[in-house]
């Protein structure tokens, strides 16, 4: 057993006192699976490839990934919104992890927030393109080759460069023997590790076998959501969405969160909720606020479609012996910025497997606590949610909102505090418990009541609607 | 520039921070080349050039002080702006970001030492020549 290999500076920097490993340790040597090639694989192998460089550790450490992500469509498509929040952006800059323009199909620099009573665009503080709307595969079905890749080849490319193995193959299941893991493909082939990092989603079935084998683990909550792609053209996404984000604040049930996000030549469409349903998807589609977002205020017919699941409850917990969950397999953050979740779960794992240990006392102590942190930020975030709805429902609070964020718009000098607040729960920026905060804050309460009461005694102009007609 | 290049667009001979000025954020250049300036006595002295993936403005996330020079482009630049107030939330979670940080600040003191020896050499050439 390896005990040592980290210099007190590290300890410090990385996790603050001195604990001691808890059980099993990384040592030269040793073998460290991860299941699943999206975000939360690539990162958690990338850093954890890093740190262990960092301290001079020879680990060996496999992605097990069927997809190539080469191929456009469902067969090289990982379901997801394809968004890298601002705050995500920033922090992979400062880890030297640069997003290049070739995998981010568009910068995102505004918000355009669509209500029945109007439209208000929200741009960033800066004015500066520091959102990335991208494709995690390599393009919807109908996508010709270009030159733009997919953000999950890119950081798979980045984890290979640091010396991890990227094997082509489906696992079928996980046999223990002697407290170790075994990788077992369909093939009847087999590969015992030190340590596995699950990261497959909460899309594949391999997390439940997983977990069928491991009672102290209870797998991840999900529900349904809403994914489509529209094929416009270049141009004509231009001109209906230019470089924004749009958002739908409508009083649909059951609908917590509908965006579309210019790509290119086409546009994603996102619905989040509970268990979005066609029912749901016909009765967003049909809304006038959608259809003046598409020309002549017709919707198109979409190219490709799906209802893939999110996390909407942690893995409890997220680990085991000799076996930890990263990405939406553990714990995501609500609705929001689930590629930012599994850079967070990733790398809080990488740190405790390089510079604790691997055991499950060592993850309850040292890997848990970020996840916790997300879980508690979670039921703040539900809470925020709740209110965004009671807003939605009554026309009167849409119009005090709107009346609200679009005269903070205009005044460039002014606290911007609903423009804040919304710009942080619409783009995953910011944890949900600065929002809450935020909006108990006595100048929003006060200023958002002044709002209500303005928009409850004036009489509302017939709204103007579409991205052009933004307040 | 491209749709998908992130980052806000500076034009040729634009500063990007001032000598000065107080500073809240960091920069990471992700096209182009900048230059490093500092006046002093009157005189404009050119300390450095960087390029893409470097950054510059760091000093702002850890100290309260004037910034220490001035930053240009050099042709059309593209940088991305790194808030403090993101960055030192972030460190506390997870200090381990303040590495790659560190690590620039440590390869601009070894260029330092190189050069602080090399001006030392000049001076002690130059008072032996007197």
């Amino acid at each position: 057993m390896r005990r040592g290999h980290k210099s007190t500076l590290e300890t410090q920097l990385t996790s603050g006192l001195e604990t001691g490993p808890k059980g099993p340790v990384l040592e030269d040597g040793s073998r460290v699976a991860v299941l699943g090639g999206g975000p939360a694989g690539s990162f958690f192998s990338y850093f954890l490839k890093q740190m262990a460089a960092s301290i001079d550790l020879d680990v060996d450490v496999v992605i097990y990934e069927p997809r190539s992500f080469t191929s456009s469509g469902p067969a090289g498509c990982n379901h997801c919104g394809g968004i890298v929040s601002e705050s995500l952006v920033q922090l992979l800059a400062t880890e030297g992890i640069n997003l290049p323009a070739d995998i981010v199909q568009r910068g995102i620099d505004s918000y355009v927030i669509h209500m029945d009573v109007g439209s208000v665009r929200i741009d960033t503080p800066l004015h500066e393109k520091r959102i990335a709307a991208l494709y995690r595969g390599n393009g919807p079905r109908t996508s010709e080759p270009s030159d733009v890749g997919g953000f999950d080849r890119y950081l798979q490319d980045l984890a290979a460069a640091k010396g991890v193995r990227i094997v082509r193959q489906l696992v079928e299941r996980i046999d223990w023997s002697g407290g170790r893991p075994s990788v077992v493909c369909p093939d009847g082939s087999r590969e015992t590790y030190d340590l596995v990092a699950v990261a497959s989603g909460v899309n594949s079935r391999l997390a439940e076998s997983i977990v069928a084998e491991r009672p102290d683990v209870r797998l991840a909550g999900k529900t349904k959501t809403y994914i489509c792609e529209f094929r416009l053209g270049r141009d004509v996404v231009e001109r209906c969405l230019g470089q924004s984000m749009h958002v739908f604040v409508l009083d649909l049930p059951r609908l917590e969160f509908a965006a579309m996000i210019p790509k290119g030549d086409f546009i994603t469409m996102c619905l989040l909720g509970d268990d979005v349903d066609d029912e749901l998807v016909r009765s967003f589609l049909a809304a006038d606020e959608v259809r003046a977002c598409f020309p002549g205020g017709t919707v198109p017919e979409h190219v490709c479609h799906c209802f893939p699941h999110i996390n909407v409850r942690a893995a409890d917990p997220p680990f085991s012996e000799r076996l930890v969950f990263v990405g939406d397999s553990g714990v995501a953050r609500l609705y929001k910025d689930g590629i930012g979740s599994a850079y967070r779960t990733a790398k809080a794992a990488a740190r405790t497997a390089v510079f604790h240990g691997v055991s499950a006392a060592d993850f309850r102590e040292h890997f848990l606590p970020a996840c916790r942190a997300i879980d508690f930020d979670n039921t703040l975030g539900r809470m925020v949610f709740a209110s965004s709805a009671l807003i939605q429902r009554w026309r009167f609070s849409r119009r005090a909102m709107l009346r609200m964020t679009t005269r903070e718009q205009k005044d460039t000098r002014g606290p911007r505090r609903m423009s804040g607040v919304l710009w942080d729960v619409f783009t995953g920026s910011a944890p949900y418990r600065d929002v809450f905060v935020r909006s108990l804050h006595p100048a929003f309460v006060g200023s958002l009541l002044w709002n209500v009461l303005a928009a409850v005694t004036t009489v509302p102009k017939v709204p103007t609607r579409g991205p052009r007609s933004t307040l | 520039m491209t749709s998908g290049a992130l980052g806000r667009v500076y034009r040729d001979g634009e500063s990007i921070v001032v000598q000065g000025e107080m500073g809240e954020n960091m920069y990471v250049i992700q096209q182009g080349t900048v230059e490093v300036l500092r006046e002093e006595a009157g005189r404009m002295f050119r300390l450095t050039e960087l390029g893409p993936g470097e950054i510059f403005g760091e000093m702002a996330l850890y100290e309260k002080a004037p910034r220490s020079a001035t930053v240009r482009a050099v042709g059309e630049v593209r940088a991305l702006t790194v808030d403090k107030k993101t960055f030192l939330r972030r460190v506390q979670e997870d200090p381990s970001l303040a590495f790659n940080v560190l690590r620039a600040l440590s390869a601009r003191i070894r260029a330092l030492d190189v050069e602080v020896v090399a001006l030392r050499e000049q001076l002690r050439a130059r008072r032996e020549e007197t």
